[in-house]
């Protein structure tokens, strides 16, 4: 691997993220996959960087699930995006970060295909405005919730209390990135290093210590695949999806996954578990697995934050070796315990995955 | 007085026209840009079909010039046109006073690192057909170490419209039998894979050459295209592609991988050609005066094009173009000159 | 073991690090003509078996360079053996030889 090859096909991909002010929307999916992420996002964003990041209750899905499922018309999640940027404009911003991958590549094909087609933006326009009274302004800048983070990522190495490095060894964490699909594959141009070598989450994993690990099925999609999990007939592709990647990671040993998309951390952590209890088989050291985190995970992580305030006790794969590691001090005592100390019950162990 | 002609680029179109020119008693002044004279042709180690050695073909295309004026290390610094003529000032200080102009500009290899998916610059044992030739040549690269698995990707900035190359670059095909065939018996226990879409093997003794290397040499052709390359823990290289006989997708796991560079036009010669204003097409070649029977006019006066500058050409198809560029030329130059005492005109008036 | 009621699905795609190379050239030695095919299709389009069952010597051949000498067995074992398809094979295959030789070289186990 030629690393300055690499490096110069990243200085061929960089787009302009503005610096402040932020439209902010959820994903539908992350809220109740890793709640805690988007928390930790509005955390660092606007605690420990001071950023203005606005959100409001108001907005909705992008229905992007629903498109990828073919269950909703073009123009009617044309007009829910609209409702959104109309959101934005309301409120008086012009750069919309959004946390969702999946509503990110929406977002751009909407942007794109009205660009091409500007009759059907003014289609959508008018839709919009017979069902909401609303007018739309398109945003000026559009980011996805990472960029920001990779834009900041020398500032919260700045401010880290630990890196991603192996306090017994003393040797970098290595560390395997996934990309979401729809984050760059359709636009690499909009993408932070296009789409054949995304460098968004590879400057993360540089800038806080550890070692980013390149193995031959890095780009395949983590298995989620809309309609291969929603139908379970079909969900056996998901789960070979996942295998095939773990398959080809496993030689490289990884400590950990980052990933900044909704599905990919759930797939790459619940399949896991599948695939332990239906086959034996685990990948990560001595019957563990190897966690998969999204990226604000990993950034709360290394800024000192609480591993259970930061919700790491959703993953299915077992987060405890990968603290140990890091020498990240933890209450096991306090793993499951909710709000004000409420007693969430303990989760049945599996029997191969420990 | 002779008139004078102008030839830009020293590969093999430049010097046949300039021997031809310069045969028939014209004053030729040959530039070439980089230090030698030779272009690509002065790369290659061996040339389809027959594997004659290239430094043999271009020892005698320079033994052809016959005191051929020629610079190298020299480019056109500016043109101007008169009402009959080119001055031509040189990058050497030199200026020109040209009656005719024939930009020989040849091609540039596609730039492999522009297909991403293919990690030239990336992965290390990935390399191109120029890298291999030189391998031949020198024998020296570190990349090239015994492999057992080789694979041979053809159509790389070639039929891809995404690379912006829509056209067919014609000699790569041609190109990757005989080095499948060449590096089969460097390697005799390697297994040789070919990815190709479509041979185009349409030149004389090429489908022998295609039969040899199935027949003989066990070369395995795959129909499809390379899409994804990339690396394992070892170093040995994971492809993808489709086998679109079999309609299955395919994955192998090989040594070395070499993608075939299609033509691309020489961005040295669409600098002259911006200074010259001439016409270029949509492909990026230069555009002929009209229709398949112009051959080697420009639509300017004067000025005429041989070789790969008018697309992608096989080097017998190049020295063709060259000698008709010399015939069109002389036509020219004799019309429009008609009192010029040229070599042809000393003859008859001596007879 | 958990039944999840789903399950991993075997992959499909052709893996040539899996090709018997050895098996391959002991065919090949008998029968060179092996190495030839063009993949052009004449012998599957006029094959007699082939209009009524899965089987085409193209496919075969491709098979075996595939790494599934079982679909290549599996295939021809549908061959009448009449022969029309060595009058088409415009690279003068002898097919049927070449068929014979298949079962006999990759049965063998």
């Amino acid at each position: 691997m030629i690393y300055e090859g690499k490096r110069k096909i990243w200085s061929e991909y960089q787009k302009e993220i503005p610096d402040d002010h932020y439209f902010y929307v959820r994903s539908c999916i992350r809220q109740s996959f890793f709640p805690a992420s988007e928390a930790t996002f509005l955390r660092i964003t606007r605690e420990a960087l001071g950023k203005d990041i606005f959100e409001t209750e108001h907005h909705t899905t992008c229905g992007g699930i629903a498109y990828h499922s073919d269950t909703i018309p073009q123009e009617t999640v044309m007009t829910i995006i609209a409702r959104q940027f109309a959101l934005m404009a309301k409120y008086g911003y012009e750069n919309y970060v959004c946390s969702c991958i999946t509503s990110f590549g929406l977002y751009c094909e909407t942007l794109e295909t009205w660009r091409e087609f500007p009759e059907l933006e003014a289609k959508i326009r008018d839709n919009l405005w017979k069902s909401c009274k609303l007018e739309f302004a398109k945003p000026k800048f559009l980011i996805h919730a990472s960029d920001l983070i990779y834009k900041y990522r020398n500032n919260i190495a700045a401010q880290a209390v630990r890196k991603l490095v192996n306090v017994h060894t003393g040797e970098p964490l290595k560390v395997v990135e996934h990309i979401g699909c729809h984050y760059s594959k359709m636009f690499p141009s909009k993408g932070v290093g296009g789409a054949e070598y995304p460098y968004v989450l590879v400057g993360m994993i540089e800038a806080w210590g550890g070692e980013i690990v390149d193995y031959p099925e890095r780009r395949h999609c983590c298995g989620f695949g809309f309609r291969q999990y929603f139908i379970k007939g079909n969900r056996g592709y998901s789960l070979s999806n996942t295998h095939k990647k773990f398959e080809s990671m496993e030689p490289f040993k990884p400590d950990l996954i980052i990933t900044n998309c909704p599905g990919c951390p759930y797939f790459l952590d619940r399949w896991q578990y599948v695939i332990a209890e239906s086959t034996g088989k685990t990948y990560g050291q001595d019957g563990h697995g190897i966690p998969a985190l999204t990226y604000e995970e990993v950034a709360g992580l290394v800024m000192g934050y609480d591993p259970w305030d930061l919700g790491l006790q959703t993953h299915q794969v077992g987060v405890e070796p990968l603290l140990d590691k890091m020498g990240v001090e933890y209450d096991p005592a306090k793993k499951y315990l909710g709000k004000g100390g409420k007693d969430l019950g303990t989760p049945v162990a599996c029997s191969c995955l420990r | 007085m002779k008139n004078n002609i102008l030839i830009i680029g020293g590969g093999p179109a430049g010097l046949e026209a300039s021997a031809q020119l310069q045969r028939m008693g014209y004053n030729v002044i040959l530039i070439e840009k980089s230090p030698r004279l030779g272009g690509h042709l002065a790369k290659w180690d061996r040339l389809f079909p027959d594997g004659v050695p290239a430094d043999d073909v271009l020892g005698g295309l320079i033994k052809e010039l016959n005191g051929v004026k020629y610079f190298t290390d020299t480019d056109i610094r500016a043109i101007n046109r008169l009402e009959k003529s080119y001055n031509v000032r040189l990058t050497n200080g030199i200026t020109v006073l040209s009656d005719a102009v024939l930009v020989a500009s040849g091609f540039d290899l596609f730039d492999a690192v522009r297909k991403e998916e293919y990690g030239y610059g990336i992965y290390d044992r990935v390399i191109t057909n120029a890298d291999l030739e030189a391998w031949f040549k020198t024998g020296s690269d570190k990349r090239i170490d015994n492999p057992r698995k080789i694979g041979f990707v053809h159509c790389v900035g070639s039929r891809d419209e995404k690379s912006g190359c829509r056209s067919c670059s014609k000699v790569c095909c041609a190109t990757a039998v005989k080095q499948a065939i060449e590096v089969k018996q460097a390697f005799p226990e390697a297994e040789v894979f070919c990815f190709y879409m479509d041979l185009r093997l349409f030149g004389r003794h090429y489908e022998d050459l295609y039969l040899k290397a199935q027949k003989e040499y066990g070369i395995r052709f795959i129909r499809g295209r390379v899409a994804e390359v990339s690396e394992n823990i070892d170093g040995t290289l994971v492809v993808k592609a489709e086998d679109t006989v079999a309609s299955k997708p395919l994955k192998a796991t090989l040594d070395l991988l070499v993608l075939m560079s299609g033509m691309r036009p020489s961005a040295s010669g669409k600098a002259v050609g911006d200074l010259l204003e001439m016409t270029v097409e949509e492909d990026g070649y230069f555009a002929v005066r009209s229709g398949i029977a112009a051959g080697q006019r420009s639509p300017l006066p004067g000025l005429f094009l041989a070789g790969a500058a008018t697309g992608p050409k096989t080097l017998p198809e190049t020295l063709a173009d060259a000698r008709a560029a010399a015939v069109e030329i002389d036509r020219y130059l004799t019309e429009i000159f008609p009192d010029a005492r040229n070599y042809k005109q000393l003859v008859r008036e001596r007879w | 073991m958990v039944d999840f009621g789903f399950g991993l699905v075997p992959s499909s795609r052709i893996n040539l690090d899996l090709f018997d190379k050895e098996k391959y050239e002991e065919l090949a030695a008998m029968e060179p003509d092996v190495r030839v095919c063009m993949a052009c299709g004449s012998c599957t389009a006029v094959c007699t078996a082939g209009r009524l069952v899965q089987t085409s010597l193209r496919e075969a051949i491709e098979d075996l360079k595939n790494a599934r000498p079982e679909k290549a067995l599996e295939m021809l074992g549908a061959c009448q053996l009449c022969g029309k398809c060595s009058m088409v094979c415009p690279r003068g295959i002898n097919t049927r030889h070449l068929i014979l030789s298949i079962t006999k070289v990759y049965s063998a186990g």
